[in-house]
């Protein structure tokens, strides 16, 4: 078990998401930071999607009361147990008492604390993610608090094979402050003027002070609209269509002042145009980006989009190789 | 009817656009080809969800590209000339219009609103041609709202009054959103209707407050165990004025988790309605006094 002492600025349990629930309005959740997550979980020999903590910008404290198996990904982040300096990205024993703190975030803005066994809070339709808007899954739908008691499974692997395994650093993302994020543009982008979709490509894009777990405004140039009466049923703005799905990763431009990019708590429709929708392999960028840090974003067609996706697969199974879980993924697989 | 539009949503959606503006008749059909596509179990893709005039199909690209997704879809689009009978669901939903909640949180968002110096209730009414509160709200309820999609949160409907385009009660959303609404929360912008499913930002015009949950994330609730939210994309919701006591009593009972929704199935048939609506629409009412 893991008992929480500080419970940092906004902790959630999070896993790889819900699927299938879109359709009734509810968002995925999950890590935002997906690869950071996944790599986590390897590391101390969980599956991918077993259940971890999304640690927002300052971290929590908390003792273990099992021997078990720590890793600590995603951003940069001060992190000790019982007060020693620890590394990231690599597998840290845990005994009985230990005490395990986190900072503030250095670089990036999410880490993730992957425990082996995984955190085992009930799943809420097929998954443990964290929904705060619709509070949902996790623990109560909310986020962490001192005093909270979070469940945790039995390791899949012995703790020994995984202690002290490393990520090579070549396969871990940098962290930016100043971020190129690829995008597929469409949808309802035939409604704004082409210059300002120039625009939206060209432009340095800064992050505001509302981004999080639902999506990034960004602040920038303003958006035109093509003249032309507004549809039956649409609203009297020009930035407004008939209410339509809205994609994770979709870029929106309400009253045409702002950008939105919708993360895994989305809202998952609505009214405004949208011009684009950020690949799903550069939405890890995203999930590492913190107010007044910058964006760009750069075309790409749906092969492109493909391949970038097909890219971030293999540079995870290099680390799955790297791990020794690459025979062993292998053999399951047959 | 222009042609529909096929477009990449990234690398794990596909948006399909019928209309740009809203129409009964093209939900009814895409309500369809959405049901259709959720039966053939196609692969790759994880879920389908319909709008009000389009659809977003969620799929795996590793399992089938989008490129082939979209000649299946079309193919799909090319069969289905027609909707067909759709299960839709006649649910009853007592609203107390006028409210003190709604009204107190139009009071504190006033500086947000075209004309403060009324009720949203009255806003709405003035702008569509009401003076009476009781007449406007007798006409408003005459008749079911179709959900024509179900998404934002868990649990939000969009609900079109089912009559002609040229008869659709309309009106502005906010010029600024509020920051906050209350949970339950029944309000109109452009021309639908919607209940608040949770507490939260918002821009619609407030005229009531709705004495049952649309989303029950803790299942207090039996008819929603399982399922979380009482919108379905297809079904219809009846709206009926209460006043202040029954407002209470049916709180009472959805606070002691025996409330139970009043819900009558039917098979609605969209050619039917399309030939003559109000006819159509008091055969259900019939057929439904009669369940």
């Amino acid at each position: 078990m893991l008992s929480i002492l500080e419970p940092g600025l906004l902790t959630t349990v999070q896993d790889l998401g819900r699927l299938h629930w879109y359709h009734i309005g509810m968002p995925p959740s999950g890590a935002l930071d997906n690869f950071a997550f996944r790599v986590g979980n390897l590391l101390v020999g969980n599956p991918e999607d077993a259940a971890g903590l999304e640690v927002t910008y300052s971290g929590p404290s908390f003792e273990v009361t099992s021997e078990g198996l720590i890793a600590v990904t995603g951003a940069d982040i001060a992190f000790t147990i019982n007060n020693q300096p620890a590394a990231q990205w690599r597998a840290h024993a845990l005994h009985p008492g230990d005490r395990v703190s986190l900072g503030g975030v250095r670089r990036g803005a999410r880490a993730y604390v992957c425990l082996a066994g995984g955190i085992t809070v009930s799943e809420r339709l097929g998954s443990r993610s964290t929904y705060m808007l619709g509070r949902f899954g996790g623990l109560d739908g909310r986020k962490l608090e001192a005093g909270d008691c979070l469940p945790l499974g039995t390791a899949h692997t012995s703790p020994d094979a995984m202690l002290g395994r490393t990520c090579d650093p070549a396969l871990i993302p940098a962290l930016q402050k100043e971020l190129e994020v690829r995008v597929v543009m469409g949808m309802c982008s035939h409604r704004v003027a082409p210059d300002s979709l120039k625009d939206f490509l060209a432009a340095d894009w800064e992050v505001s002070t509302e981004a999080d777990r639902i999506g990034y405004r960004l602040k920038g140039p303003t958006f035109e609209f093509n003249a032309g009466e507004q549809p039956f049923g649409a609203g009297a703005d020009p930035s407004n269509v008939v209410d339509l799905g809205y994609p994770i990763g979709s870029i929106q431009i309400p009253g045409g002042l702002e950008a939105i990019v919708l993360l895994n708590d989305a809202v998952t429709g609505g009214g405004y145009t949208t011009i684009g929708t950020v690949i799903k392999a550069d939405l890890d960028l995203i999930a590492q980006a913190s107010p007044g840090g910058h964006i760009r974003f750069h075309e790409v067609t749906i092969n492109e989009a493909l391949q970038a996706r097909r890219e971030r697969e293999a540079r995870l199974e290099l680390v799955r190789l790297e791990l020794g879980l690459f025979d062993q993924a292998n053999l399951l697989g047959q | 009817m222009s042609e529909t539009r096929y477009d990449y949503g990234g690398d794990e959606y596909l948006l399909v656009v019928f209309s740009e503006a809203m129409d009964l008749a093209i939900n009814f059909k895409l309500l369809s080809i959405c049901r259709e596509i959720e039966r053939r179990r196609i692969p790759g893709v994880i879920e389908v969800c319909p709008a009000n005039a389009s659809y977003l199909v969620h799929f795996r690209p590793e399992e089938t590209h989008p490129d082939a997704l979209i000649r299946t879809l079309k193919d799909l689009e090319r069969e289905i000339q027609s909707a067909e009978t759709l299960t839709s669901r006649l649910v009853d939903i007592p609203v107390l219009f006028d409210d003190p909640w709604t009204q107190e949180c139009a009071k504190r968002f006033a500086d947000r609103h075209q004309d403060p110096s009324v009720s949203n209730l009255e806003y709405l009414m003035r702008v569509n041609g009401y003076s009476s509160k009781e007449e406007f709200i007798t006409a408003y309820c005459d008749r079911p709202f179709w959900i024509s999609m179900v998404g934002f949160v868990p649990g939000t409907a969009w609900c079109y009054r089912m009559c002609p385009p040229e008869q659709a009660i309309q009106a502005p959303k906010y010029i600024r959103p509020r920051t906050d609404t209350p949970e339950r929360a029944v309000a109109h912008a452009g021309v639908f209707l919607c209940i608040y499913p949770v507490q939260g930002p918002g821009g619609y015009q407030l005229i009531g407050m709705s004495a049952v949950p649309v989303y029950d994330p803790e299942e207090h609730l039996p008819d929603l165990k399982g399922r979380y939210i009482l919108a379905n994309a297809g079904d219809r919701w009846q709206f009926r004025p209460i006043d202040m006591d029954e407002y209470n009593d049916i709180r009472s009972e959805v606070e002691a988790g025996s409330y139970r929704y009043r819900i009558i199935e039917q098979d609605f048939r969209p050619d039917e309605y399309m030939r003559d609506p109000e006819h159509y629409l008091k055969h259900l009412r019939e057929e439904a006094a009669h369940a």
